[in-house]
Order: C-alpha cells, then sequence, then structure tokens
C-alpha cells in the first residue's frame, strides 16, 4: 500500500473487549427465570457433591430404622421417613448424584456422537447424508424409553448400562438436530466466504457453522437432560434401572407409590424435586441460549 | 387551504413512534402529504426514512406494540380514519384504500388460485354471489394484462412479473380511492419492471386512480408520478410537482439524492454521495435533522427546525430559502 | 501499443447442475479476457447465471467444462490445497452485507481471519496493525473493533466485506452485486472507494451487477448475459451508445431514467423465459425478440467481433459486421 498510516500498536488496550465468557455471563444474568434455574441446579450439586458429608450413607439412606418408619415431615426429619424409616432427605440427596450422573453423562455422550454424525450429514450432503439419516430414522422409530429397555436388559441393570442406554436413545435425535441446524447455515454467504479466504472444512465447520447452531442445540442439551433424569427415573421405577436400596430418584417414586393415600409426601416430595431440576434446566437452556447470541445484546 | 373535494388523501401533522425496549424509534415526525384527486404522488427516501410507517399508518395497520400514533391527523376522501374503529377500517381497507407490497412472492397465497384470491376481495366488499366475483375477477385479470384463461392457476405458476401484476389486480378490485404502492417494482428485473410499470401507468390513465407511490428510485418516480414529496428521517423535507423536484431541485437532501446517482451521459464523472449516515431514529439531533450531512449547513441548522417555505407549490423545508437570510443568487437552481 | 497478457482469461467455462428434471445449464460455454487493472462488467437479469460465473471463476463452484487462467496459470486443476493459496491472489465481495458477514464475529475477527488462515504475520500485534490499517483503508473507524456486524448498517457491513477481500493483497477481485442492497447515497459512497482503491492498488475487478447504470459507470468493458451465455460484449461506451442485439437494446430500454427529459421509447419484451434445464441449441432469445428470423430457431448463434472489439451473439449480423436487416434507427 502506497499511503502511509500511522497506526497505534495496541488497539485492544485503546477498543478494550470485554471476554466472551463475562459478556455471556452477564447477559445471562439478566435474565432472571434461568438465573433461579441456575441457582436451584447449583443448590443441587453441592449437595450431591457433600451428600457423603451432610449424610451418612450406611447409616440414613441404606439402614433400616423401623421404629421410625412413615413419619411426616418433621424438624428431626424435614421430608419425612419412608416405609422402612430411612430419611427421604437424606435419600433424595444421595439420589441426586446418581440422576445427575447419568443425565450429564448421557447427554454428552449423544451431543458427541450425535453431534459429529449430524454436522457431518449436513455439511457433506449426498450420500453420506442418506446413510447416517436412514440409520438415525430407524433409531427414532423405536421409542426412547423402549429401547433403554431393551438395551439395559440385554446388558444388565447398572449406572453404566444406564448411561449408555439413554446416550444411544439421544444419539439420533441430536444428529437431526445439528443437520437441520447445519443445512441452515451451510448456504449462507459467511460461508462461502470463509471459503473464498481460504478456509478449509474443519474450520468452516468448528468456526463458522457449529457456533451459529448453537440454540436448537443448547435447547436439545436441557430437554434431553430432562428427558434423561425422568426415563432414569422411569427405569427405576419399573425395576430396570437402579435397583433398591440404592436412592435413585425413580426408586423413590416407585415405592412411595404404594403408600400414595395416607403418605403422600413419600411420592410428592421426589416427584417435585424431579419437576424442578427438570424445569430449572429448561428454564436455564433458554437463558443460555439468548446469551450466547452476539445478536440479542 | 385546499377544500376536501379536491383531496384524497391528507395527512397533517403525522408523528409515530415505536416503543422498543431499546429506546423509543421516532419513524414518523410531522409529516404531511397531500393527493389531489386523480394524481399520484411520489414519497421518495432511503431506507429507514418512514416510508413504509406512512402506508401502514393510512392503512391503520401500524403494529401495536410497539408501534404508536402520537399525533396528527388522517383524512381519506374527508373522513378522518383516526377516529374510526377497527371493524370500520376493516370495511375500508380494500374498497377503499389498498396496498400493494415489495415483494409478490409472499404476498399471494401459495394454495389458492388467483381468481380465487381477486375474487375473495371483491365477494368482501360488494353485494355480489361468488360466481359474479369471479367473472369480475377475471375481468380484472385481463385489465392487468393476464389472459383470464390463467385465472386458474397457482401463483407458483406465475413469473415474478405476473405475480405483481395479480397484486395490483387485487388491489385495484374494489375500485379503490387510493392506492398504495410501496416500491412495487423493487424486488423484480428492470426489464420486468418495465412491464409493470407501464401496466400501472396504462391503469392509472383508464382508472383516473390516485395514488401514493413509495420508492427510493427516482427514475420510477419520473417516469410515472405528478408530484413528488422527498421524505427525509420521518418529515418530508420538499415537495413539488416533478418539473420543480427534477429541473428546479432546492433542498439540499434532494440535490445530494440526484448526485449520488451514476451519470448516464458521461460514465467516468466521479459521483457525488451525501456524506455520512441518516441519524439514529432513536435519538434525532435537534435542529435541522439533515444538518450534519449538508455542505451548506448554517449556524441556525443545527438548533431551529426550518419552517416550510412555499414558493408557488414548491416547499421546501430549509433555512436557505427563508426570504430574510435568502442568498444572493438561489443557490442550487438547475444544472 | 504493447501487447499485455490478460491477468484473467475464461475459457470456454461451463457450469451445469443437475436438477430433478435435467441438467440446468447456468454458466454456458463463456469466454472473456481481462486485462490487468480493468474492469470487465457483466450484466444480466435474476437467472442469468452472473453470480455462478463468479463463483466457477474463483472455483467456489467447481466448473463442469472449461478453463479459467489467472496470470497464465491454469487454476482449474489445481488441488485444493493449492486453490487455497491461489485464493491470496483472487477474493470476493458479495451482495448481501448481511449475511455475508458471520454475526458472531467482531469486524476485527472477520478482517483478521484470512490473515490467520494464511499465516501472513506470525504475532498478533503485527496482525492487529495491519487490521487497523485496512478498517483506515475502506473509511471505518477504528472505534468499530471490536463491534459485532448486527450493530452496524449496511455501507458499514460492506465496507468490512471490503476489508476482509483486501487484507490477503489480492490482485483480483469479483465484486457480487457489492451496491445492490444499499441506498443510493450509501452506494454511491461504496462505489467512490471501490474505485479509489482500484487505482491506489492496481486491481482488477469482475463487477456483477443487475443495474445497468452502475455496471455503466463502473466498466471498461461490459459484457451482457443472458441464461448462462454472454450475448454482446462491447467497451463500456460503444454498448450504451450502440446496443447491437435485442435483448440489449430492450435492457437498456427499460432503466427508468431521473430525469424529465428525453424520455426513450420503452421496448416492452413480451414472452416467457427460456427454460434453462437442457436446451436446444436454438437462439435463447428468439421466443421474446421482436426481430425473430427463421435461422434463430435452426442453431444457436455464435459471438462475433465486429469493428472496435464489439462482439455479439446475434443472427441479425453477419460476419463482416454488415446487419442483415436494419433495426434501430
Amino acid at each position: 500500500m502506497q499511503k502511509e498510516v500511522k497506526v497505534k500498536t495496541n488497539l485492544e488496550q485503546d477498543f478494550p473487549k470485554t471476554s466472551w465468557s463475562k459478556e455471556t455471563i452477564m447477559r445471562l444474568r439478566r435474565n432472571k427465570g434461568s438465573m433461579i434455574g441456575l441457582a436451584f441446579l447449583i443448590l443441587l450439586l453441592v449437595m450431591s457433591l457433600s451428600a457423603d458429608i451432610l449424610f451418612d450413607y450406611d447409616e440414613l439412606v441404606i439402614k433400616q430404622n423401623i421404629s421410625e418408619r412413615l413419619q411426616w415431615p418433621s424438624i428431626k426429619h424435614i421430608f419425612g421417613t419412608d416405609e422402612f424409616g430411612r430419611d427421604v432427605f437424606a435419600r433424595l440427596v444421595h439420589g441426586s448424584r446418581i440422576s445427575l450422573l447419568v443425565a450429564t453423562s448421557s447427554v454428552t455422550f449423544s451431543v458427541i456422537i450425535g453431534g459429529a454424525l449430524g454436522a457431518m450429514a449436513g455439511y457433506f450432503g449426498g450420500e453420506i447424508d442418506n446413510l447416517i439419516m436412514r440409520v438415525t430414522d430407524i433409531l427414532l422409530s423405536i421409542p426412547m424409553t423402549m429401547f433403554a429397555i431393551v438395551i439395559v436388559a440385554a446388558l444388565g441393570a447398572s449406572t453404566g448400562n444406564l448411561i449408555l442406554a439413554l446416550g444411544i436413545a439421544s444419539v439420533p435425535i441430536f444428529a437431526r438436530v445439528v443437520r437441520g441446524a447445519v443445512i441452515s447455515v451451510r448456504d449462507v454467504e459467511y460461508i462461502e466466504a470463509a471459503r473464498a479466504i481460504g478456509a478449509n472444512n474443519f474450520t468452516i465447520i468448528f468456526k463458522h457453522i457449529l457456533p451459529n447452531c448453537l440454540a436448537p442445540i443448547i435447547v436439545q442439551i436441557t430437554l434431553r437432560m430432562a428427558s434423561a433424569i425422568y426415563n432414569t427415573a422411569a427405569l427405576s421405577f419399573l425395576g430396570m434401572g437402579v435397583s433398591p436400596p440404592a436412592p435413585e430418584w425413580g426408586v423413590l417414586l416407585a415405592s412411595g407409590r404404594s403408600y400414595i393415600r395416607d403418605f403422600s409426601y413419600l411420592t410428592l416430595i421426589p416427584g417435585f424435586t424431579i419437576m424442578l431440576t427438570i424445569l430449572s434446566l429448561n428454564m436455564l437452556g433458554d437463558g443460555l441460549r439468548d446469551a450466547l447470541d452476539p445478536r440479542l445484546r | 387551504m385546499s377544500n376536501d373535494i379536491e383531496n384524497i388523501l391528507e395527512i397533517d401533522n403525522l408523528f409515530v413512534e415505536y416503543r422498543t425496549q431499546d429506546g423509543i424509534v421516532k419513524a414518523l415526525n410531522g409529516l404531511d402529504i397531500e393527493i389531489k384527486k386523480g394524481t399520484t404522488l411520489g414519497l421518495v427516501g432511503e431506507t429507514g426514512a418512514g416510508k413504509t410507517t406512512t402506508g401502514l399508518a393510512i392503512l391503520g395497520l401500524i403494529p401495536d406494540p410497539p408501534g404508536v400514533i402520537v399525533d396528527g391527523t388522517i383524512k381519506l376522501n374527508g373522513e378522518y380514519l383516526r377516529e374510526k374503529t377497527e371493524r370500520q377500517m376493516e370495511k375500508i381497507r380494500g374498497k377503499h384504500v389498498s396496498m400493494i407490497f415489495q415483494d409478490p412472492m409472499t404476498s399471494l397465497n401459495p394454495v389458492i388460485r388467483v381468481e380465487d384470491q381477486i375474487a375473495e376481495v371483491i365477494e368482501n366488499h360488494n353485494e355480489v354471489n361468488k360466481q359474479e366475483a369471479k367473472i369480475l375477477a377475471r375481468k380484472m385479470l385481463e385489465q392487468v394484462g393476464i389472459s383470464k384463461n390463467r385465472g386458474k392457476d397457482y401463483p407458483h405458476q406465475f413469473s415474478g412479473g405476473m405475480k405483481q401484476r395479480v397484486v395490483i389486480a387485487i388491489a385495484l378490485a374494489c375500485n379503490p380511492d387510493l392506492l398504495i404502492a410501496d416500491e412495487p417494482t423493487t424486488a423484480l428485473d428492470v426489464t420486468i419492471q418495465a412491464q409493470v410499470l407501464e401496466i400501472m401507468k396504462e391503469l392509472k390513465m383508464r382508472r383516473n386512480l390516485s395514488m401514493l407511490l413509495i420508492t427510493h428510485d427516482l427514475g420510477i418516480v419520473a417516469e410515472i408520478c405528478d408530484m413528488v414529496s422527498i421524505i427525509y428521517a420521518g418529515r418530508i423535507v420538499e415537495h413539488g410537482t416533478l418539473v420543480d423536484i427534477f429541473d428546479y431541485t432546492r433542498h439540499p437532501y434532494t440535490k445530494g439524492l440526484f448526485n449520488s446517482l451514476p451519470n448516464m451521459k458521461d460514465r467516468t464523472a466521479k459521483l457525488k454521495p451525501i456524506r455520512g449516515l441518516m441519524p439514529d431514529p432513536n435519538n434525532l439531533p435537534s435542529g435541522c435533522i439533515f444538518c450534519s450531512r449538508c455542505d451548506y449547513a448554517m449556524p441556525i441548522c443545527s438548533s431551529v427546525y426550518p419552517d416550510y417555505y412555499n414558493i408557488n407549490g414548491h416547499v421546501v423545508a430549509c433555512h436557505l430559502y427563508n426570504p430574510e437570510n435568502i442568498k444572493e443568487e438561489v443557490l442550487f437552481y438547475g444544472q | 501499443m504493447v501487447n499485455k497478457p490478460p491477468l484473467l482469461e475464461v475459457n470456454r467455462l461451463k457450469k451445469f447442475f443437475k436438477t430433478p428434471k435435467g441438467l440446468l445449464h447456468a454458466v454456458d460455454d463463456v469466454s472473456f479476457k481481462i486485462e490487468k487493472g480493468k474492469t470487465f462488467g457483466i450484466v444480466g437479469e435474476s437467472g442469468c447465471g452472473k453470480s455462478t460465473l463468479g463463483r466457477t471463476i474463483l472455483r467456489l463452484l467447481d466448473p463442469t467444462s472449461g478453463q479459467v487462467f489467472f496470470e497464465g496459470k491454469n487454476i482449474t486443476d489445481l488441488n485444493a490445497l493449492e486453490m487455497r493459496h491461489m485464493r491470496r491472489e483472487m477474493q470476493i465481495i458479495f451482495q448481501d452485507p448481511f449475511s455475508s458477514l458471520n454475526p458472531r464475529m467482531t469486524v476485527s475477527q472477520t478482517i483478521e481471519e484470512p490473515l490467520k488462515l494464511h499465516n501472513i504475520f506470525k504475532d498478533k500485534h503485527e496482525r492487529q496493525k495491519k487490521v487497523a490499517t485496512l478498517m483506515d483503508t475502506v473509511g471505518l473507524a477504528r472505534r468499530l473493533f471490536n463491534s459485532y456486524p448486527h450493530e452496524l448498517d449496511g455501507g458499514r457491513r460492506q465496507r468490512i466485506g471490503i476489508a476482509r477481500a483486501l487484507s490477503l493483497n489480492p490482485k483480483f477481485i469479483v465484486c457480487d452485486e457489492p451496491v445492490s442492497a444499499l441506498d443510493v447515497s450509501i452506494q454511491a459512497q461504496i462505489l467512490n472507494l471501490m474505485n479509489e482503491l482500484q487505482s491506489e492498488l492496481d486491481l482488477t475487478y469482475i463487477f456483477i451487477t443487475h443495474d445497468l447504470s452502475v455496471v455503466y459507470h463502473f466498466s471498461d468493458e461490459i459484457a451482457v448475459m443472458y441464461l448462462g451465455q454472454i450475448i454482446e460484449k462491447a467497451h463500456a461506451d460503444d454498448l450504451f451508445a450502440r446496443p447491437l442485439h435485442p435483448y440489449t437494446k430492450a435492457l437498456l430500454s427499460a432503466i427508468p431514467i431521473p430525469s424529465i427529459h428525453n424520455r426513450v421509447e420503452r421496448i416492452i419484451m413480451k414472452g416467457e423465459i427460456f427454460s434453462p434445464i437442457n436446451p436446444e441449441p436454438v437462439c435463447r432469445f428468439a421466443d421474446r425478440c421482436s426481430y425473430v428470423m427463421e435461422a434463430c430457431r435452426k442453431s444457436e448463434p455464435v459471438l462475433k467481433t465486429l469493428e472496435s472489439q464489439h462482439q455479439v451473439a446475434c443472427f441479425l449480423y453477419d460476419d463482416n459486421g454488415e446487419t442483415t436487416k436494419i433495426i434501430g434507427e
């Protein structure tokens, strides 16, 4: 260039840029619903991490204490006790470990596998797309819970198998969502612009396509987390997931069922906990989706 | 000034705001418009000047919220439209005033045959039965230069230009007193645009149509309009006949618009764009809104909004034309 | 006069797309040359293949057949890696300043990306200096360094697109309708900027547009495209003063002129556009042409060079450039 332009050296100091994560958190904080959701989830996480400090597993969660059976919530047992005299609160807190573990691990599994498959199908199209999508169509035609039952039945009931079962069952859903999102972005001009400046497929997918597909993926993640929690509960309820006396939320719900008339708190409390967790996840998801989009600032 | 019978449309001092979370967007700031019966007024301005808002305000279709008509009157054929109820407005729309939108692809319903779409409007506003409406609809199609045999076709079987002609047929089906055409040819190719303009000119002559043509293209204005109003940031800055605006341009903004166009006689002539940008409608400056981009700005321009100076019907809102401080030679008369 | 070798030569380029109904001939046997420092205008209506042509030249789309030579080098048989290097020399500016920028990248990130991809600067500071210089060059205020595209107006966004294209110091830029999404006053600003950059940096442009007055102002040579083919090519002044092809005549007469004097008689074209899918080897304009002859429906006219490099593909003109039938005046 012929023109000599004097340039100050440190533009970053002149025009400080708030870091990406800081900005996201700032925007997230403006959304009340998602902050409430986040607060509840953090509380849940802290309790489940410190479950062993709060309540001794063998003493309070497993050991039966018939003298104190079926007590309504009181100061001693804030959520009451079950038919074997175990503290419901202690069981809920220990149970959250299993529920959260299963939910996060199975969703992580399906996001990675399903996301990669969907991105490939959407970006390359043609035969690859056809192959991947037909396989996912077949998987989608099987109800998720039933699919999980089959896997658990075949491999045996354990937390690991449960994660695998729920994870595989969600893979086609993520593949579809990611594929759809990728296709909607793939033909936009800025992708062509990236190619014109010499970007390769890897850069295009990870820098230009996926960040612009985040909204539907995040929404799907929170929905799937929620559904993993209730599917764990459902499978345990059916006796296919985590088996008693382990305090999984579904187990709690199932065992309270026989006493629903006279001791309704036994079903209501775990039921509400599951509901609140799922609601919090959904609210946080909505907030995150908006906070991550610079256009909505 | 002028009596009701002469003017089909009179908009007086209209203020429209969009109240959004990010602040108040002042779309129209004291807009005045007059259209005489049987004439076409070109409303010329750039993106965000308030052209479409004007059209929607006349039809009573400003999305509320966030849009609010703050002040002003809209008089169509002697009747004050802002006093009408929603029910009454429904009767007026389509029958007394109708609008053509920019994109013909999205203004037709893809699953209804075109003749039925025209017939529907006729049926809604006139005492006719289905059969009569259909016959009228086919007549309408022929008037816009489409064979009536094609009435049974669906919109996707038509090309872009033909779709826009169908839209025009729908708009004119009930013989409205006023037709508002919002950038009717912008989405079309030049040769197709020429066809549509030709049809519009013909209809205008044949039906003695009164029309408000909203556009950014001065070429189209020269082609089809009788009067021109130049709108800038929600206010009319210059108004006059075609000759007034094209040959005796007064307002610096209008002058800037002409200078921005490529010269078709001399290819190498440098374009003289208007510097800067239109001010943010969230935060309009005091004084003349064009002041910061104007080459002729005087101290008074940044503090006082100019009055309208009317010289034989050629109206301009600019301090340069204040008889008290008018310069010896008139600044930009002619070329 | 020294015979300069052309910067770009397009030779019998074809690009066909497969559709359920058959092969769509988007670009059908197009050849031309551009000299360094010149602007080659391509005009045509929507669907004539002008954008596809621009993208095929840059190999954003792979040609069905034909070659593109850049500085004498055939770029149509470069592999993906070689082509990525080649992109430093040839760039594109897009039509829509709204969709051609990644909404999640700031102004500086967008302009910086090509520099990063090609490892032009090892050091971040140097790179950002370059970004700032580029922003100055295209007239973007430095305070917009960390703004997002959605915070800016169309004109500024288009300047970002231009800065991105310039960042690799290309010799050649395809401008695909760079001003048609902008208001007239902004359009003039951008056109002036592109003109200044051309003379300052000795750039060569292909200027694709549907706007005849803009292409006249901007181009040295103009090619008129109709359904995938160039039907007339001439120097800008020559083409506007003496259009030969009936389509060009109709196109020029259709421009709405912003003046109330010297109104010209409109040539209104009738008929439907010929389908570009599996076209018959006849004149593609025949159905809409008012001078149609028997010959037009028998074979396809080829581009004939008449005096002063004026080329036209029409049976009305014989090989010597004589008009077989008087048209126009």
